[in-house]
């Protein structure tokens, strides 16, 4: 269902046509990056350490080499060694030093599938083969990947030459502790005095992945020119070149990545991996190289979101009145630096208005994979926790748990305790849509079938969404359709969308508009499909280039009557005099007239835009658990949100249930099993994601409070949905047993210890 | 050395005979020898379905089959879903309730669908459900998937 | 993963004698679910793999009134989806159709499950509690083996070197038997079990004559547990069930790992224990 403001405003915008790539889905003869098929490919595989934390004495690549069919065999020494600069890839930064040693290690390895050689060889079975037979000698070091421990005094140190930061100081001496941040707001020990009743408590999440079906993928050309063309499954192809080239101490320019269709990223395909050993093989043979991930390596050496130790504590009157709040946010960076701990400050308090915040952030280094981006990183930790004290406060306070947000609820005008002050927003709409629903309007039997107990919870988020470059050019055709040219990554339907833009300015059917993603010499730079920004800044400059379009029609227009061009006028998709009605022409007419009124029309916008605009999310979940096995199905859950504009309704509900089963997985199973500091459960089978029959219908309750910041009023919707569920299945587990569990996951073991403890 | 082994089995309604060596899956088969790369590979252990093929009737992770193993038998990938410029009323049903985003396990869950259909033109949301737990979907939640099937079945 | 030979065997006599020729460096396979992955994993490295299941014996699937026969090539969905042999076997088909899903299911079979020899192998118990004799071929001709000796530990089975399982054969079920199998598992499907347990009942009126119960990942192989002797004689009460699962849940010995703990794995086999029970009863009384 949808809480439509919206409808009837447009032609396009808010209809469910079929996207235009998704005949080729279908059928099976969409190219992803793994499709791919050169003249003289070879295949390579990548030899990866057994190791957590080790010196690397030697490698003897001797016996690989020797094996027939082998054409190459590299290590970390035929890199270049990049630099250290540090480079905003748009959902994280990367330092090109750590990037290069993230994908092919130096003198350390410094976790469990961290790469140590490649080889390509004339098929997959021989290169695997060969890779096998690389002797490394280790010298094993004493590893870390608690974050608590690698925080402490004599614990293994990561990295030797980390700079670790504490509140703007430099740590002497060697340290785990990357960086520590604080954001303060009012007086914090004023606002816990004022409070009648202060919550504070606890909180750790395990290590999660992303989970995408499709492995990572790279293919690459190193030509004689000194030329580097890549083929990848990538959710940005300009800051991937801009990684391969950073790697490898070239310039941007060198580089070409043509973006095949990728298969799912959630930000785990920002970072790259493959591409740059692909180029160096490549290099090495004078034949295109092709790599393919094995699940395994996907899971223990690509970029998971951080594992967390949390504390958050809040303070309130008894009338409800949130008076003050404190939260200490640890994350796991994994190998290298850089988690999102600073998003998760950014948006733990943010769906509150709060006068008194404090809140301190640690990015941790521990011997597990550099973590990633996945889906408003770091916030679903960061709901969990305050999320549950928050379901704890409305339990004391005996309120119903939509009254307390809506009586503390961020509006606009609200300072965020990081410092922005929230624009025009949908918290308290979202959350009205939420008291309307069928769901918290139906009442839930407390005992299920066969002893089982139920309960319902629910939970607030808030992701700010971002903005960045995109570019959009539109080629005209003289049978009135148009090409449209874009160099955002399709992870999930967006070309659909940013063409049904296209048409609503053109006045045309989205039919009409052919989209095309573009390699990075086909299109300006743009950024990453990720931050929730492809629909809204993509989209934008979609809008811009149409009505580029429209401007250079109004003067064709005006040429071929030969009138002023002030005279012509665009309505209803018709170009128009405005004196004589008589001279009217509609899109396609128009368009058949090109030719003779100077040649094509190509419109082109680029972008930055800064309004993106905050996006919060309000969810239900009914549990029913199992006390005997300490199981838990989720029955029935509702996800309200705050949209802006649903451009095309069917795909904006798609990204709300898709990142809701995420945040189901991620509460109820998911986690990094880790077994003497290395992960033992990297397949599918052990991941444990949900699959279709663990799972109910997931009803989607549309709620569009348009942005202001954009043209059509969007605001990103890809992130937000996954803020809440984690919290959400929480607090419906406390409302079905009486229990608060403040470790995720929350599985049956821990469900079971917990009804132990409670006696 | 061990030499290729010749294969001769129907795929897709066509006679196919060619060579393969015997260690080869017949998702690297279809992928690599025989160029249908629509059959994708997700963990390559039987645990996603992401290249599941119709084998003798009977769908199979085709990542778990010999390709040496289907000589004399039936093969249907979702290459041969489509009729020449008609859709399978499962791949345009998979179109217009927008059931796929990314895509990449979208062949894999077509083929088991249809198998599903072929055999139980009316199954309930739950025998959906069950039928494709062997099939995993990390973008859609499944939700518009299981709908894009009941519709199917529905009018059938 | 080393090359290997693909060899179809068509007869008993074929298979033995190319598993003979390789030694350990050859497996029979059938459904392939799991020899395949386990050699792409390097875990076994193999100069052939001997397919079976074009082999006429190990294909049947034959319901006698006496004694069923289950050729251990014979994939999960046959056994689900014969009529005959599902309503005779609905203990086995509780198994049968929580191996993977129906992708595995079409290829998997319950020999192979067996053989695979998994402590967690959903097929197994379900053997054991219906009396099961494996009918293996080798070198120096057939020999039976009862299914509770045939895992020796995790992954390891009696079949030795040239051997391969043919046949399955266990007793058909006469009025008031009932067997039932369940596992616990955090996914409702395509996981593997944290404990699992097969019950069956031989039941005179209220009287239980026999029972077995058989627990799964619960050990270094599947357990044979006392708490099918414990009820022999007695009437199938609640309170005998239940102290009955306490004997089950004292004859588990688990380890802890990513998949459960050691006390979840044993608190599990007691409720798991009970339900089977209780299902087998109720299956039992059905059956008179």
């Amino acid at each position: 269902m949808t809480t439509e403001t919206t409808k009837g405003k447009y032609n396009v915008i808010g209809t469910r046509p079929i996207r235009h790539d998704g005949y080729d889905k279908v059928t099976g003869r969409a190219i992803y990056g793994a499709d791919i098929k050169l003249p003289g490919l070879l295949q390579g595989a990548v030899l990866r350490s057994p190791h957590a934390h080790a010196r690397i004495k030697s490698i003897d690549t001797g016996p690989a080499k020797a094996v027939p069919g082998v054409y190459a065999v590299i290590t970390g020494a035929d890199f270049p060694g990049a630099h250290d600069t540090l480079v905003d890839l748009g959902e994280g930064a990367v330092n090109f030093r750590y990037a290069s040693n993230n994908i092919m290690a130096g003198d350390k390895v410094l976790y469990k599938g961290h790469p140590v050689a490649a080889v390509a060889a004339v098929d997959k079975n021989t290169a695997l083969e060969a890779a096998a037979l690389i002797k490394v000698d280790y010298e094993v070091l004493k590893s870390v990947t608690d974050l608590m421990e690698a925080l402490k005094p004599g614990a293994p140190i990561v990295l030797e030459d980390l700079e670790g930061q504490d509140l703007g100081e430099k740590i002497d001496g060697p340290t785990n502790q990357a960086n520590h941040i604080r954001h303060d707001f009012g007086d914090i020990e004023k606002g816990f005095a004022e409070a009648d009743l202060v919550i504070e408590r606890e909180f750790t999440t395990a290590m999660v992945h992303q989970g995408y079906i499709e492995p990572h993928n790279a293919t690459a050309t190193w030509d004689e020119e000194g030329r580097i063309t890549i083929w990848t499954s990538t959710q940005g192809s300009f800051p991937t070149r801009r990684q391969v080239a950073g790697i490898l101490q070239l310039p941007d320019s060198v580089v070409k990545v043509i973006p095949l269709e990728i298969g799912g990223g959630f930000g785990g395909k920002i970072p790259s991996y493959l591409e740059a050993v692909a180029a160096i093989l490549s290099r090495e043979t004078g034949r295109p190289v092709k790599l393919l991930m094995e699940r395994s390596a996907v899971f223990e050496a690509t970029g998971p979101t951080p594992g967390s130790w949390m504390s958050a504590k809040v303070g309130v009157k008894n009338d409800g009145t949130i008076t003050a709040a404190y939260a200490d946010i640890r994350f796991e960076a994994g190998a290298y630096p850089g988690s999102p701990v600073g998003a998760a400050m950014m948006c733990v308090f943010s769906c509150y208005d709060i006068p008194n915040t404090r809140i301190d952030g640690y990015d941790v280094v521990v011997n597990r994979p550099k973590t990633a981006a996945y889906r408003a990183p770091g916030t679903t930790q960061a709901a969990f926790a305050v999320e549950t004290v928050v379901d704890e406060i409305i339990e004391k306070l005996g309120m119903d748990p939509i009254e307390f947000r809506l009586k503390n609820a961020a509006k606009e005008g609200t300072r965020r305790a990081d410092g922005p002050i929230h624009p025009l927003i949908g918290n308290i709409e979202t959350l009205e849509a939420a008291k309307a629903s069928p769901h918290w309007n139906t009442s839930l039997k407390k005992n299920g079938p066969d002893g089982k107990l139920r309960g319902r919870g629910i939970a607030s988020g808030y992701w700010f969404n971002i903005g960045l470059k995109s570019a959009v050019t539109i080629a005209v055709n003289e049978d009135g359709t148009v090409a449209l040219t874009e160099g955002s990554t399709d992870i999930g339907g967006s070309r659909a969308s940013i063409a049904m833009m296209a048409a609503e300015v053109l006045g045309i059917p989205v039919e009409d508009v052919r989209p095309h993603v573009a390699d990075t010499e086909g299109i300006g730079y743009t950024d990453v499909t990720g931050g929730s920004r492809t629909t809204y800044a993509t989209g934008y400059a979609s809008h811009d280039a149409a009505q580029d379009v429209v401007s250079q029609l109004r003067e064709r227009a005006a040429r071929l009557w030969d009138v002023d061009l002030d005279e012509i006028e665009f309505a209803n998709g018709n170009y128009q005099s405005k004196s004589d009605p008589e001279l009217r022409l509609s899109h396609k007419e128009l368009s058949s007239k090109l030719g003779s009124t100077g040649g094509p029309v190509v419109g082109s916008a680029s972008v930055d835009p800064e309004g993106a605009g905050g996006a919060f999310s309000t969810q239900i979940a009914d549990v029913e658990i199992d006390p005997e096995t300490g199981k838990t199905d989720v029955i029935r859950y509702t996800i309200v949100q705050d949209v802006g504009t649903a451009i095309h309704p069917a795909y904006v509900e798609g990204q709300m249930q898709g990142a809701v089963v995420q945040g189901i997985g991620w509460g109820l199973n998911e986690e990094y099993f880790m077994n003497d500091d290395v992960m033992v459960n990297s397949s599918f089978l052990d991941y444990r994601m949900p699959t279709t029959y663990d799972l109910p219908q997931i009803e989607t309750i549309i709620v569009e409070v348009p942005n202001p910041g954009h043209p059509f009023g969007v605001r990103g919707v890809g992130e937000v949905p996954i803020v809440p569920p984690v919290a959400t299945i929480a607090n419906a587990i406390h409302d079905a047993l009486g229990i608060r569990l403040r470790e995720s996951p929350m599985n049956p073991g821990r469900i079971l210890t917990a009804l132990d403890d409670k006696g | 050395m061990v030499e290729k082994v010749r294969v001769r089995a129907t795929l897709n309604g066509e006679p196919v005979d060619f060579l393969v060596a015997p260690y080869v899956s017949l998702l690297d088969t279809l992928r690599e020898e025989l160029g249908l790369t629509g059959t994708k590979e997700g963990c390559n252990d039987g645990n996603c379905g992401a290249c599941t093929v119709n084998l003798d009737g009977r769908i199979v992770d085709s990542c778990c089959v010999l390709g040496a193993e289907i000589d004399g038998s039936t093969v249907e990938t979702i290459e041969g879903m489509a009729e020449p410029g008609r859709l399978h009323p499962l791949q345009q049903s998979f179109l217009e309730e927008a059931a796929l985003q990314c895509g990449i396990c979208t062949p894999g869950f077509l083929v088991s669908a249809k198998a599903l259909l072929d055999k139980e033109p009316n199954p309930s949301e739950e025998r959906i459900r069950f039928w494709l737990a062997g099939n995993l979907c990390r973008c859609t939640g499944y939700d518009k998937i299981v709908k894009a099937v009941q519709k199917v079945a529905n009018s059938a | 993963m080393h090359p290997f030979e693909y060899v179809r065997a068509t007869s008993i006599d074929e298979a033995v004698a190319t598993l003979a020729k390789h030694g350990e460096r050859a497996r029979p396979f059938a459904g392939g679910t799991d020899a395949l992955v386990m050699a792409r994993a390097g875990r076994w490295e193999l100069d052939a793999l001997v397919d079976v299941k074009h082999i006429p014996e190990t294909n049947v699937l034959d319901l006698g009134s006496g004694e069923f026969r289950l050729g251990a090539a014979v994939p999960c969905y046959r056994v689900y989806e014969d009529a005959k042999v599902s309503a005779a076997f609905p203990g086995l088909v509780d198994s049968a159709t929580i191996i993977g899903g129906i992708q595995i299911q079409s290829r998997a079979g319950l020999g192979g499950n067996l053989c695979n020899a998994s402590p967690s192998g959903d097929g197994i118990c379900s053997l054991i509690v219906h009396n099961t004799t494996c009918v293996i071929a080798g070198p120096n001709g057939t020999r039976e083996v009862a299914s509770e000796d045939f895992c020796t530990g995790p992954g390891q089975s009696v079949i030795g070197d040239g051997e391969f399982l043919v046949e399955m054969k266990m007793p058909t079920p006469q009025k008031g038997f009932g067997a039932a199998y369940q596992r616990f598992t955090p996914r409702n499907e395509m996981d593997i079990a944290v404990a699992g347990v097969a019950s069956s009942v031989q039941l005179d009126g209220d009287t239980i004559m026999s029972a077995r119960v058989a627990l799964s990942a619960v050990g270094p192989t599947p357990i044979l547990s006392s708490a099918g002797d414990s009820l022999a004689g007695k009437e199938a009460t609640a309170e005998n069930i239940s102290v009955a699962a306490q004997i089950a849940s004292g004859n588990a010995s688990p380890i802890s790992d990513m998949r459960g703990t050691a006390e979840q794995r044993t608190h599990l086999v007691g409720v798991l224990a009970r339900r089977t029970l209780e299902r087998a009863v109720e299956r039992a009384r059905e059956n008179n």
